[in-house]
């Protein structure tokens, strides 16, 4: 039950967690066939990135930075983003776990061809970055009305 | 006893409610020193509304969720993170002072720290030469 152990003692939700890992590892690259930039899972940060017909968003889930470091750039449509999270190590103290990411990371995203990087704007709240940026009016699906 | 074993029943009716709903295992940071044990964990998207912390004498559990803002009729087209919630658990010792337990947390980065009982520090003892 407790994570000290493992994360569940019943081996019935662990059968479940494991088919659903599978499931997720043959579903979860779609609709995207993996990247010439793509990285292996367990980088950080992970990053989601939705669309609209009118705007890309992405989310960077990086906890704990200080958005002060952070360099986002956007070239045609490949978004970069790097910036550096510091959790130094604790001094007279004896560490069980150090899971959490130190130190620096980039990421290099691509996003649909029809983004325009002229309008592009990220905020930092509750440890997610988000970054919005616009697709360009001509590539959004347009209603044709029959006469 | 009787409250860990109402938290417990409690867990595994959630865990089966939710079985179709992946958990993400927030990642942590654990360290001891003279005062206490610190758990540091990376819960991005959660606030103080979506936080929660169950604490007995045995066991410690932190659980979140996440709250992403999503326009309307969003498509994904990519996702490292499947789940908006997060939940981990931890067994806890008897030295440890659950109840002077303190948390705090900035940008997405759950900090708890456990004091030990104060009986249970370490004392420097003076010797006395005479």
């Amino acid at each position: 039950m407790f994570g000290s152990l493992s994360n569940y003692g019943d081996s019935l939700f662990d059968e479940f967690r494991r088919m659903q890992d599978e499931m997720n590892e043959l579903f979860g690259r779609s609709p995207w066939p993996a990247g010439i930039r793509s990285v292996s899972r367990g980088t950080f940060p992970p990053i989601n990135v939705g669309t609209t017909p009118e705007q890309v968003d992405i989310y960077l889930f990086a906890a704990g930075l200080d958005p002060k470091t952070l360099d986002i750039s956007l070239q045609q449509n490949l978004l970069t983003v790097a910036g550096e999270r510091k959790s130094p190590a604790e001094k007279d103290a004896s560490y069980y776990r150090r899971e959490r990411f130190d130190g620096a990371f980039r990421r290099v995203i691509t996003l649909p061809e029809d983004v325009d990087p002229e309008r592009v704007e990220a905020r930092y709240r509750d440890g997610v970055l988000q970054i919005q940026v616009q697709r360009r009016e001509a590539a959004r699906p347009r209603q044709i009305e029959v006469k | 006893m009787a409250e860990n074993k109402d938290v417990t029943t409690r867990e595994a009716a959630e865990v089966q409610q939710r079985e179709p709903e992946t958990v993400l295992r927030p990642a942590v940071d654990i360290y001891e020193d003279a005062e206490g044990i610190t758990l540091l964990a990376d819960m991005p998207g959660v606030n103080r509304e979506g936080l929660a912390l169950e604490v007995d004498r045995d066991s410690l559990t932190i659980e979140g969720d996440a709250r992403i803002e999503t326009p309307e009729g969003m498509e994904a087209l990519y996702a490292d993170v499947r789940s908006t919630r997060y939940r981990r658990s931890f067994a806890l010792s008897g030295e440890l002072d659950t109840d002077a337990i303190k948390a705090s947390l900035r940008d997405g980065v759950l900090s708890v720290h456990i004091p030990k009982r104060a009986e249970v520090r370490p004392r420097k003892i003076d010797v006395n030469v005479e």
